[in-house]
């Protein structure tokens, strides 16, 4: 105490001031919560929020169809027409919803039993390996990745060029829903294996051999253990590919065919044509999908894995 | 040796009739049989890379008896535990449940449960299905196995819990689902893999007596894991002390304590006490060395260097003029803790009744 007093009257003034700084933040510990969360707080709240807030806004305005200009009345005209029948955008989200359902199925089935064997059997180089080979393609661009794919699922490309190989006929896969569904799966996939393996291996092997020393086998085990343990990360999972799958629009763009039409692809469609109340109104629709999935996802405890 | 620490006291016999009626094994192949021991490991011999867990460890458990594996962590009990379990695979010998040889059988098929360290119960599971969850494996009908359950929990003292997750109990609690989860099956041996260790001493040492009694009670053979010497002591028929992946000795608490027959038994279990004179090397126990003043009578001067008030006791480490040091320990009956304390640097003579030393082998031959 006589110490650090005598140091605070006679060291150089720097050292004063900054024993004075860590001295209140010791006695008011709010004020290093606020220094530490204030200014990525605030411009979350700016950027971000508000970014949201004002889409929102907007798509209760219209367009005038001869001036172009945003007028500013609210009306629930957007709505109507996405839910209206005979126009397009109920078909959108449909597909949309369909495929990025279909993604996350499809990556849950594939990302399991290699998060498995990476989490509770591989050994330590094994699993540092697989861990930089699921990573790896986070590395390089996305745009790369799915320019590769139309190369591989091309007419001349190497998939038919494999088939042929093994004698069998041509696909034609390239520019339909069904190479949407395969990119996408590749694409988030390690978003799904990360969390299953967090989960699977936060699992105590003394939990499996309990259940074995109770007269469990391995699938009972399986069942009863393991994958109720694992299902918060699997739902984790599936937030990620869920909802990446749900706001993209380059992948339909490059890899879909004329009918593969995402609810982005239309969002930005009518940001082209300078419509952006209808833009926001259509774009609030995934909003409110994601919304409802992530109140589902946390009461099958999803938030826990993260 | 078998014991029969239940059926020495008349009134236990009805008692344990009833449990058998109520919670002996149904199936005949796990009753245990008369002559032939519960448990028997031969040679058995673990190792993990270049570490040798165990070593060659050969073992005899008889029915109904309460045995206990005692020695520091890292000696080789929790592996010897783990072998009989099944979830360590022996890389040589033979492990027989009941006359059975069961060295390359699952442990789902073996005839034992498990109370682990840990507890490792089940965290999205309620503490009856936890309880239940053996006999919901076996395929038991669900009102048959939820009255079993209750009456196991009702056993560990426990009633009323049974929809309450792990995570809302206590850590004493929680030992006790545990411990419920294992008897509910009715193994003819339990297997306890130090489950008092987390508990604090005053509860610990409630739970030894309450774990002694259930023992007595359910009359199966308990296989308990401990590094608790005094716990070791207490509670057990029979004991083995490992040290170094090997078994030192096996008896009867009494016999281990009082006859050592090792340096390593005799400081493990109670204070190392051993001297060298003349070539042979002996071992006392403290309370049975008599402290007199160095004027008064015969037996072997020194110096107390050390006094240590513990309460009930104090203990004494006497530096010997003949060399080597002693430790002693007096009841405090007239002692207070300032009088015990001012005795440091007293001259002392120390005497013992040749019959209350044991020559033991000197280390490592």
């Amino acid at each position: 105490m006589a110490v650090d007093a005598g140091a605070f009257a006679t060291g150089p003034s720097l050292r004063r001031a900054r024993l004075r700084l860590s001295g209140l933040f010791w006695r008011r510990p709010w004020l290093k919560a606020a220094g530490l969360l204030g200014p990525p707080l605030g411009a979350f709240l700016i950027v971000y929020v508000g970014a949201l807030a004002i889409l929102f806004i907007s798509s209760f305005w219209t367009v005038n169809s001869f001036t172009s200009a945003i007028e500013h009345t609210w009306t629930l005209a957007n709505y109507r027409l996405i839910f209206a029948g005979g126009q397009p955008y109920l078909h959108i989200a449909a597909l949309t919803l369909e495929i990025a359902a279909a993604v996350t199925v499809t990556d849950a089935i594939l990302a399991f039993p290699l998060a498995f064997f990476m989490a509770r059997l591989a050994g330590k180089r094994t699993r540092a390996l697989l861990f930089v080979m699921v990573l790896l393609p986070l590395w390089s661009s996305y745009l790369v990745r799915v320019y590769a794919w139309q190369a591989i699922l091309s007419h001349n490309g190497a998939l038919n060029w494999a088939l042929n190989g093994l004698g069998l006929p041509d696909q034609n896969v390239a520019y339909t829903n069904t190479a949407m569904w395969i990119v996408f799966s590749y694409l988030w996939l390690p978003f799904m294996v990360l969390p299953i393996y967090a989960a699977l291996e936060r699992i105590p092997d003394s939990y499996l051999e309990a259940s074995a020393d109770l007269g469990a086998r391995g699938v009972r085990t399986f069942r009863a253990v393991i994958l109720p343990l694992a299902l918060p990360g699997v739902v984790a999972g599936s937030i990620f590919t869920f909802c990446l799958t749900l706001g993209d629009y380059i992948t339909p763009l490059l890899v879909g065919g004329p009918s593969s039409q995402f609810i982005g692809n239309t969002v930005y469609r009518y940001i082209g044509e300078a419509n952006v109340p209808f833009a926001a109104a259509f774009a609030t629709i995934p909003l409110a999908i994601v919304g409802v999935y992530l109140l589902l996802a946390r009461r099958l405890g999803a938030f826990e894995a993260l | 040796m078998r014991s029969g620490c239940g059926l020495k006291r008349p009134h236990r016999v009805a008692i344990i009739e009833h449990r058998m009626a109520t919670l002996a094994p149904a199936a005949s192949e796990t009753e245990p049989v008369a002559g032939v021991p519960a448990v028997r490991l031969s040679g058995v011999r673990r190792t993990y890379g270049e570490v040798v867990a165990v070593a060659n460890v050969d073992l005899e458990i008889a029915a109904g008896e309460f045995f206990t594996l005692l020695g520091p962590s890292g000696s080789g009990k929790t592996t010897t535990l783990r072998v009989i379990a099944g979830f360590e695979r022996p890389d040589a010998g033979h492990v027989e449940l009941q006359g059975v040889d069961v060295t390359h059988v699952a442990p789902a098929q073996r005839a034992v449960n498990t109370v682990f360290q840990d507890y490792a119960l089940f965290p999205h599971m309620t503490v009856a299905e936890n309880v239940e969850y053996g006999l919901r494996v076996k395929g038991m009908p669900k009102s048959e196995r939820r009255s079993r359950a209750e009456e196991v929990l009702d056993r560990v003292r426990l009633p009323g819990l049974g929809d309450r997750k792990p995570v809302q109990l206590s850590g004493g609690q929680r030992q006790r689902v545990a411990l419920a989860r294992a008897i509910v099956n009715r193994p003819p041996v339990l297997l306890l893999d130090e489950p008092l260790g987390a508990l604090d001493l005053k509860l610990r040492q409630e739970m030894q007596i309450f774990l002694k009694e259930l023992q007595r009670e359910l009359a199966i053979t308990f296989v308990y894991v401990t590094h608790d010497q005094e716990e070791a002591l207490t509670m057990s028929d029979r004991l083995a002390v490992f040290n170094a992946g090997g078994i030192e000795q096996t008896g009867t608490p009494a016999d281990v304590y009082e006859h050592p027959q090792s340096e390593f038994v005799a400081g493990f279990v109670g204070v190392s006490n051993v001297l060298e004179r003349g070539g042979r090397r002996v071992t006392i126990r403290p309370e049975k060395i008599r402290m007199t003043d160095e004027s008064g009578g015969d037996g072997e001067a020194g110096t107390i260097r050390e006094v240590v008030y513990v309460g009930m006791v104090t203990r004494y480490v006497v530096d010997l003029d003949g060399g080597g040091e002693l430790v002693v320990v007096r009841q405090n009956l007239e002692t207070s803790s300032q009088e015990a304390l001012a005795e440091q640097g007293k001259r002392v003579r120390l005497s013992w009744r040749p019959e209350h030393t044991y020559e033991i082998e000197k280390e490592g031959t």
